[in-house]
């Protein structure tokens, strides 16, 4: 069997229409991990020793298991307590939960990272809590973050072909059903690969842009 | 419903399978880390840019895609493997060009004093590598290394995909002949999580060793 553009650009259509969830669940996925991975890092910080122990190993726990493993959990085990999720649904919020884990671990690093010194200038200079996150811990805290949330951002975008397991018809669902009908596997299964190379590869370049901005100045 | 200690056994088998994947991926990925990490330094240009351009193709796409095309793909062009090699290969090559970004990071970072030093006492490229930088950069990468044992370990969860019987895939059988979906996946997600565990304690171990008479030379 040898390589047809024809099938190709006639697949096309149907590979695009994947990308575009693909490309959706990367998003709402991404934003999910944001939001809990400040949870988890905050929680983790507190001085409840219950919670924070207890956030700790939840973290370790779901950074040292399979997401496919935790997308059938949530796929398959949740109806039975009667959480009934739509396969997108269960898709975000799997991925998302399990990228917030390691989003924490990038949140923890940048927070850790502001010398301890401007914790005790801004209590000096009698800042409110609030003021001292806002205008001294934060502005420091965050740009040195940004490249490897980026990062991490590239791996989940990788990382969504999973979903085809719990039946959301992304990029690589829609491959495999054109492949499935056809019988052709060489051109769905390349132009899928051909999809994330070339995104990824845009995206490495976009970073090294934000590292040459935001990047910490003493790695250089 | 009722035989459990046969499902048990079924799931066993499956980390068993899960178990030797990870052993023969990270074996591979190891050696490709090395191979790789260390062309990517190498003073011949069209070797750096083949090691290049495997370390960007192995993270550019995801490991699932190319287990996919290793299984579905390759056999058109006359190269059939089986599940298992195509599992062990799949994730041995992604694996490895993570691994290989390591391999260099810790290897450029050894002082360039160090270099001097070897060339001043008229060492060969081998003995530079072998005596001088590799026992001073190993334990920069463990740390990173153990991470990516673990991130191969839940690779292998993948494999279940294309009908290899892992752990993944057995528990999806005992779900699909049971009906029952909380103790399968219970089961598993505790026997990942003991193989995470008993990979970050045997890094830890070995860490401790490589750098055993290092001390007072590293911050």
């Amino acid at each position: 069997m040898s390589w047809d553009w024809a099938f190709v650009w006639q697949i096309m259509p149907t590979l695009l229409q994947g990308l575009k969830i693909t490309l959706l669940v990367t998003v709402l996925g991404a934003i999910v991990a944001a939001v809990l991975g400040l949870v988890f890092a905050v929680a983790r910080r507190s001085s409840i020793k219950p919670l924070a122990r207890g956030t700790s190993f939840l973290v370790q726990f779901i950074r040292g298991t399979p997401l496919l493993v935790q997308l059938y959990v949530i796929f398959y085990v949740l109806p039975d307590i009667g959480i009934r999720l739509p396969a997108l649904v269960a898709g975000v919020i799997g991925i998302g939960l399990h990228y917030a884990t390691y989003a924490a671990e990038v949140y923890r690093g940048g927070i850790e990272a502001v010398p301890r010194g401007q914790w005790e200038a801004a209590r000096a200079t009698n800042l409110t809590l609030r003021q001292t996150w806002v205008h001294v811990v934060l502005p420091q805290a965050v740009p040195p973050m940004i490249p490897a949330l980026a990062n991490y951002l590239i791996a989940m975008f990788k990382e969504t072909p999973l979903l085809s397991a719990i039946t959301v018809l992304e990029l690589m669902n829609q491959a495999k059903s054109v492949a499935n009908s056809s019988y052709r596997y060489i051109e769905p299964m390349t132009m899928v690969g051909v999809f994330f190379l070339v995104i990824s590869l845009i995206s490495v370049a976009l970073i090294s842009l934000l590292e040459a901005r935001y990047g910490r100045k003493a790695s250089r | 419903m009722g035989d459990w200690s046969g499902y048990i056994g079924l799931i066993l088998q499956g980390a068993l399978v899960t178990a030797k994947l990870t052993v023969m991926g990270t074996a591979l990925a190891l050696v490709m880390a090395f191979t790789a990490g260390l062309a990517r330094l190498a003073p011949f240009a069209p070797l750096r840019w083949l090691a290049r351009a495997y370390v960007e193709f192995f993270r550019g796409t995801s490991i699932f895609v190319q287990l996919f095309w290793v299984y579905f793909v390759l056999p058109f062009a006359g190269v059939s493997l089986s599940p298992l090699q195509a599992g062990v290969m799949a994730l041995g090559l992604n694996v490895g060009a993570y691994g290989a970004e390591v391999v260099r990071g810790a290897v450029l970072s050894v002082p360039r004093d160090q270099y001097e030093a070897c060339i001043a006492v008229n060492l060969s490229r081998f003995q530079r590598m072998r005596h001088v930088i590799l026992p001073q950069a190993l334990p920069l990468m463990l740390p990173t290394f153990c991470n990516n044992a673990i991130e191969l370990l839940k690779g292998t969860a993948v494999v279940s995909l294309i009908s290899l019987s892992d752990m993944t895939f057995q528990a999806q059988v005992v779900r699909a002949q049971t009906g029952s979906t909380l103790i399968p996946f219970a089961t598993i997600l505790v026997l990942y999580f003991a193989m995470s565990l008993l990979i970050a304690g045997g890094m830890r171990w070995l860490e401790r060793r490589v750098t055993r008479g290092l001390d007072g030379v590293r911050p």
